[in-house]
């Protein structure tokens, strides 16, 4: 059992967390942020290893992760 | 459940001024891990570049001062002379680097002054708005060459770490990547082993970091670290160049 924690008020929706997700944990949200863009959102809490692979490329090291 | 991976104490909580997908934000945290790793926050002392970057000193939890265009190495050697306790390092762009500073970058690579040295290279010119820069590759467009780079007319690519390569004075050259887990795996490793250098009075180390700017080559994130692989790695072969 494992997760990550977005802080959606700083992503920018480069998505490069969602290419690098080896088990599609991250998907984009329907909703926006402040800055207009639609952050990305945590969204299988059962498959996440937290392997930190989304941490790792993430520019604005706005996740965290939990295991 | 216990938090494993989160921002590193070197980094405020400040976001980055950097474009959607750009290496940069990565390439700040490697280094602001690094410095906490090392244990060495309270005594190190960045030099941030003219160039996209010109805002480090508002993102590192360290001291960064800010120098004229090209000049950090030179800057980095004063510190350094000056305060040899304290863990001094330059972060500099492609254009700041290669192009009005390759001067200040040779002759203190060939003095070896212990610092380290790490070159973003990505290409253009990101600030300005992706005009070519030295590292620009061969029929590579920009705003400045939307026909493509001519390398009859504009020279060629220029190589940093193949350049410092032959000076006397490198201790450390490594050409490295932040489009892919393992790549930037590898760019940790290497970015420690710079500072582990400085640490251990060895002399100049410099880090290439081959990084993304999806906005400026016109593609969308994922297809940049694509291109990454695809093209810009191939002439810019990644791996150690010196290693004293």
């Amino acid at each position: 059992m494992s997760k990550v924690k977005i802080e959606s008020e700083k992503c920018k929706g480069c998505y490069l967390c969602i290419e690098v997700c080896p088990k599609k944990c991250l998907e984009v949200s329907k909703e926006f942020n402040k800055k207009g863009y639609h952050p990305v959102e945590f969204v299988n809490d059962k498959e996440c290893t937290g392997c930190g692979f989304c941490y790792q490329i993430c520019p604005e090291v706005c996740i965290e992760v939990y295991k | 459940m216990n938090k494993i991976l989160s921002r590193p104490e070197s980094l405020t909580l400040i976001q980055h001024s950097y474009c959607p997908g750009c290496g940069h934000g990565i390439i700040h945290r490697i280094i602001a891990e690094c410095i906490d790793e090392l244990g060495v926050r309270e005594k190190t002392i960045g030099i941030a570049p003219v160039g996209c970057a010109v805002f480090a000193y508002d993102y590192f939890n360290f001291d960064v001062t800010e120098a004229a265009h090209g000049r950090p190495p030179a800057v980095a050697t004063g510190i350094k002379r000056v305060l040899p306790d304290r863990v001094v390092f330059t972060y500099q762009g492609d254009g700041d680097l290669a192009a009005i500073g390759t001067n200040e970058t040779v002759h203190a690579a060939n003095r070896s002054e212990n610092i380290t040295v790490i070159f973003v290279n990505n290409a253009v010119y990101g600030m300005t708005g992706g005009q070519m820069a030295p590292t620009t590759i061969e029929k590579q467009k920009t705003a400045t060459t939307p026909f493509g780079r001519d390398i009859k007319r504009d020279g060629y690519p220029l190589k940093v770490c193949e350049l410092l390569a032959a000076t006397g004075g490198a201790v450390y050259l490594e050409r490295v990547a932040v489009n892919n887990i393992k790549n930037i795996m590898k760019t940790r490793k290497a970015i420690k082993k710079a500072f582990q250098n400085q640490i251990d009075n060895k002399g100049f180390s410099l880090v290439e970091v081959l990084s993304q700017c999806p906005v400026n080559w016109g593609m969308t994130p994922k297809e940049s670290v694509k291109w990454m692989d695809d093209v810009f790695v191939k002439h810019f072969p990644l791996g150690v160049y010196k290693d004293i």
